[in-house]
């Protein structure tokens, strides 16, 4: 097969760049609708189930090697010091450490923009000081306490709004604020004037932790030149990249591995601190090295989702919404960039006059990191607030109003066609299944005299469109077994599951005969498991990989079986033709030992197309007036994503998507003391995260048409979409009952409360 | 006569051997006394199915059975384990799988599988104290173990199809 560059825009996290990548071979056209599938498009439980319930599923935490060392940190307990001097001799001498790093010995290694892993101004309580190497945790913990630092403390600011505002610390000499993200679209000025009803409202939302439960970590180790690490990572080549960038080894001596992780949400994205840190110790010392974060290090130095401070503007002429002015301010941390919630602004109903800036905020607290839906949770949460006020200012429906700003077949932002846009159908499951018909403007008494009933809604859109370059091999045995090869990883979403799928359909097996192998440098290049772009990037090459085998066996059939190829067809393991069944085990076995070995590379996405996801979440909540609680009682979500390769996997992902979203909107928020710049609630006591108990009635509805013009298995992202629109449609279902707005993210008891309270 | 109380018998400061019983086999393990349960599994003898999560009581991932009963290992020193049986999620499945791991599969009750063991646990405590649990029972059953990706419904369904399969 020949190699062709090519060169094609892609969508990340609502970020639309140039990429250039080499494909071989032709694309295939999608499967149409009436394809008759077996095996894609069906339920199919996990084929790593077993592994997952036994306890035998290996996660990097698990792995214990022989003489290994472990790491802790000493961090820092200001939230901006200069580390004036640090004398580590007390910590060395104790028994059992076997070394210790910090900014005046650990060799150079450029880390994300700067040259060091330990800087010489700390600029985050958590941020990392020195590292102690030693023969077991507990050691290193005890050593950790033995380093004398002495800091020349600075000062600095621990709160985005304080960091905005005139007069503040500056963290920066071009000050604390910079630009992040702007779109223009018609008269704004000349619309508003126009308009004979406007709304203006600030909108909060508050910094969410992911809390994946296997906390940031990973194990290296250095074998004759060559360093080995395991990660638990959403990207075992972004890992590669990092230490390739820190430690100066050429790819061929690293190998980064991840098989199951315990989850990322977006936060693992790449080589941290401790991996290399993990690294450096392993050379020096000559031993495997583990680096795993406590629970209370991870939600100090392993990101966050920004708290925001936005402003939204929102007039109509008529019925119609006429302009949109949206600003937004995010909490960056120490991080070098923000994610854009004012994306949906920009693209999701048709507005004719769109003005939105997108602000970074610089603050003395950890970096952020992308998590599920990065902006578009924060944004959403304003934008689908800001329509309902409206549409009460107005004295409309919510849903029709958006209903009529929904209709656009071209995406307002590049112009460009829609590949398949199904939000308007999106609405019509919805308001069925939730009973909207009896939602009330003023809300309505609930189960008890003290409870009001509302309802609320919201809207999402998504990427997801997946990107070049992605590979994929597929070995078919002797045996008719397959063994499928992709440098992705499977982060919880089932991706195991859904590739394979993807080679028993095209290449004509069951699934239980296709081993799926990941998470390996050692493989071909796959993209980041984030950006719900990995079925939309790797499905496609593993298809055709599949395809590139199955057109290989037909011709080694072809000769054995003395067939054209033609005539031959090969389907749950056999091979047949001319009326005769034969297994492919049967069919390869008449020769000596021979691997078919198929080949497949994600092709671009189509020229002219805007491919995006939509949906909508409808919820039905009440709300005790004496006490503030919220009880959501029923979330309806639907979506728009193409075809559903496996609608069990796809509902499991949509109903952990809206339990996070519950997260966000209902319990969800790191708290910091201002005065010194310390999370106060770093722990799963302190941070509520959604329990068993918090879990509404679920229905889950999916539009299901396959977007055949998006790519060959007609498929689009699904793992962010389901947390987007939840939170708004959370807080407008409370505002129907209660006939009072909470603009604040979480909508805790005392937020309801006091909004009661100044009604 | 006057009852002289008997001096209690101490061990350490140092580490010291606990026998206890883990999956049914009985093992003894060279511990400090300040040693963790779940370390002890996890570190000395290998068993990684329990998860360090939070490491201080409210997550559940490190759930085992000691005596049949759920108990957080994290929480549990080894030495207060001396002549206990601890079950964990490896010695479920020896003669085939436990209906309960059976369920999870079938109901796709996990997404990253990390609280999966000791959801796992919490569920066969709750069946073997338990025949016929209803809802709430299961509620409270895993109401200790949270699970981050969401997969919560799943687990409740999960562990009603086991329990229906288990009477019959």
């Amino acid at each position: 097969m020949s190699i062709k560059v090519v060169r094609t825009k892609s969508e990340f996290e609502g970020t639309i760049s140039e990429e250039t990548a080499l494909v071989e071979g032709t694309d295939l056209r999608s499967w149409a609708d009436d394809a008759g599938l077996t095996i894609v498009g069906k339920r199919h439980p996990r084929i790593d189930g077993i592994a997952r319930v036994t306890g035998r599923a290996m996660f990097t935490q698990d792995l214990y090697l022989p003489g290994m060392l472990h790491v802790r940190m000493l961090r820092s307990p200001y939230p901006r010091a200069r580390v004036r001097k640090i004398d580590a001799r007390r910590a060395e001498a104790l028994p059992g450490v076997r070394g210790v790093l910090h900014r005046s010995n650990a060799p150079k290694a450029a880390f994300r923009g700067e040259e060091t892993i330990f800087r010489d101004e700390v600029r985050f309580v958590g941020d990392e000081v020195a590292a102690v190497a030693a023969d077991t945790e507990e050691i290193a913990a005890e050593a950790v306490r033995l380093i004398d630092v002495e800091y020349e403390v600075l000062p600095f600011v621990a709160d985005l709004e304080e960091a905005m505002a005139e007069g503040a610390t500056k963290l920066a000499d071009a000050g604390n604020v910079s630009d992040s993200g702007k779109h223009d679209r018609g008269d704004v000025k000349r619309a508003f004037a126009e308009s004979k009803v406007v709304v203006e409202a600030i909108y909060r939302t508050s910094t969410q932790l992911h809390n994946s439960l296997e906390t940031h970590g990973a194990v290296a180790r250095w074998d004759g030149g060559e360093l080995t690490v395991w990660e638990s990572t959403q990207h075992v080549f972004g890992v590669r990249a990092g230490i390739q960038a820190a430690l100066k080894i050429p790819y061929k001596d690293i190998r980064v591995l991840c098989d199951y992780m315990g989850g990322g949400f977006g936060s693992k994205g790449g080589a941290g601190k401790y991996t290399i840190v993990a690294a450096i110790f392993a050379r020096q010392l000559g031993k495997p090295v583990r680096c795993f974060l406590t629970r209370d290090e991870e939600n100090l130095a392993a990101g966050n989702r920004s708290a925001t401070y936005q402003t939204v503007k929102i007039g109509a002429k008529g019925k119609k919404i006429h302009a949109i002015e949206h600003l937004s301010w995010s909490n960056a941390g120490q991080g070098r960039w923000v994610a854009d919630p004012t994306g949906p602004t920009n693209g999701l109903y048709d507005i004719a006059n769109v003005r939105s800036r997108s602000y970074k905020v610089l603050t003395s607290l950890g970096a952020l990191a992308s998590f599920r839906a990065p902006g578009y949770v924060e944004g959403t949460f304003a934008l689908d607030q800001a329509i309902d006020e409206l549409a009460l200012q107005l004295g409309e429906d919510p849903l029709a109003l958006r209903r009529s700003h929904a209709k656009q077949t071209t995406d307002p932002v590049t112009g460009l066609r829609y590949s398949l846009k199904r939000l308007l159908r999106c609405y019509d499951i919805g308001e069925k299944e939730i009973g909207w018909h009896r939602r009330k403007p003023e809300g309505a008494r609930g189960s008890a005299p003290y409870r009001r009933r509302g309802y609320g809604m919201a809207s999402q859109l998504w990427g997801g469109s997946g990107l070049p370059p992605a590979y994929a091999t597929v070995h078919l045995n002797p045996d008719g077994t397959a063994v499928l090869r992709c440098g992705t990883q499977d982060i919880g979403t089932g991706t195991r599951t859904v590739l394979a799928q993807l080679v028993a359909e095209e290449l004509g097996l069951e699934v239980d005969a296709v081993r799926v192998e990941l998470g390996d440098t050692n493989s071909q290049y796959a993209p980041i498991s984030a950006g719900s772009l990995t079925v939309a990037s790797v499905g496609p090459a593993v298809r055709l990989a599949a395809k590139d085998a199955r057109c290989q066996l037909l011709e080694a059939a072809s000769g054995l079986l003395e067939m054209g190829t033609s005539e031959l067809r090969v389907q749950h393991g056999q091979i047949i033709g001319q009326g005769h069944r034969t297994s492919i085990g049967e069919v390869l076995g008449q020769v000596e030992n021979f691997t078919v070995i198929g080949k497949g590379s994600r092709f671009p996405n189509p020229e002219g197309l805007s491919l995006k996801t939509f949906g909508a979440h409808f919820a039905q909540v009440e709300v005790d007036v004496r006490t503030g609680e919220i009880f959501v009682e029923h979330v309806v979500a639907v979506h728009d994503i193409g075809r559903v390769i496996n609608p069990l996997l796809a509902t499991s992902q949509v109903e952990g998507g809206i339990i996070q979203g519950l997260g966000f909107v209902l319990s969800e928020e790191r708290i910091v003391d201002r005065p010194t710049g310390h999370v106060v609630n770093g722990n799963l006591e302190g941070y509520k995260i959604p329990t068993v108990r918090d879990i509404p009635r679920m229905t889950v509805r999916f539009t299901e048409d396959a977007d055949v013009k998006a790519n060959n298995i007609g498929a689009k992202g699904l793992g962010e979409p389901p947390i987007i629109p939840l939170p708004a449609a959370i807080a407008n279902a409370v505002a129907n009952a209660i006939g009072v707005r909470i603009r604040t993210a979480p909508i805790t008891r005392q937020r309801v409360l006091e909004a009661l309270s100044l009604q | 006569m006057v009852r002289v109380p008997k001096a209690p018998s101490f061990v350490g400061p140092g580490a010291i051997d606990v026998a206890l019983e883990v999956n049914g086999e009985a093992v003894t393990v060279h511990v400090p006394p300040h040693r963790t349960l779940l370390d002890t599994l996890r570190e000395t003898l290998g068993l990684t199915g329990a998860k360090r999560v939070c490491d201080e009581g409210t997550c559940g991932a490190c759930t085992v059975l000691i005596d049949g009963k759920p108990a957080y290992s994290c929480m549990t020193l080894a030495v207060a384990c001396a002549d206990r049986r601890v079950e964990t999620v490896e010695g479920l499945s020896t003669d085939g799988l436990h209906p309960v791991q059976q369920a999870f599969i079938d109901h796709d009750a996990y997404q990253c599988g990390f609280c999966t063991p000791g959801q796992i646990m919490s569920c066969v405590g709750l069946l073997r104290q338990n025949a016929s649990p209803d809802t709430e029972d299961v509620l409270r059953a895993v109401s200790g173990n949270l699970c981050r990706c969401g997969a919560y419904p799943n687990i409740v369904a999960a562990a009603l199809a086991a329990a229906k399969k288990t009477k019959r």
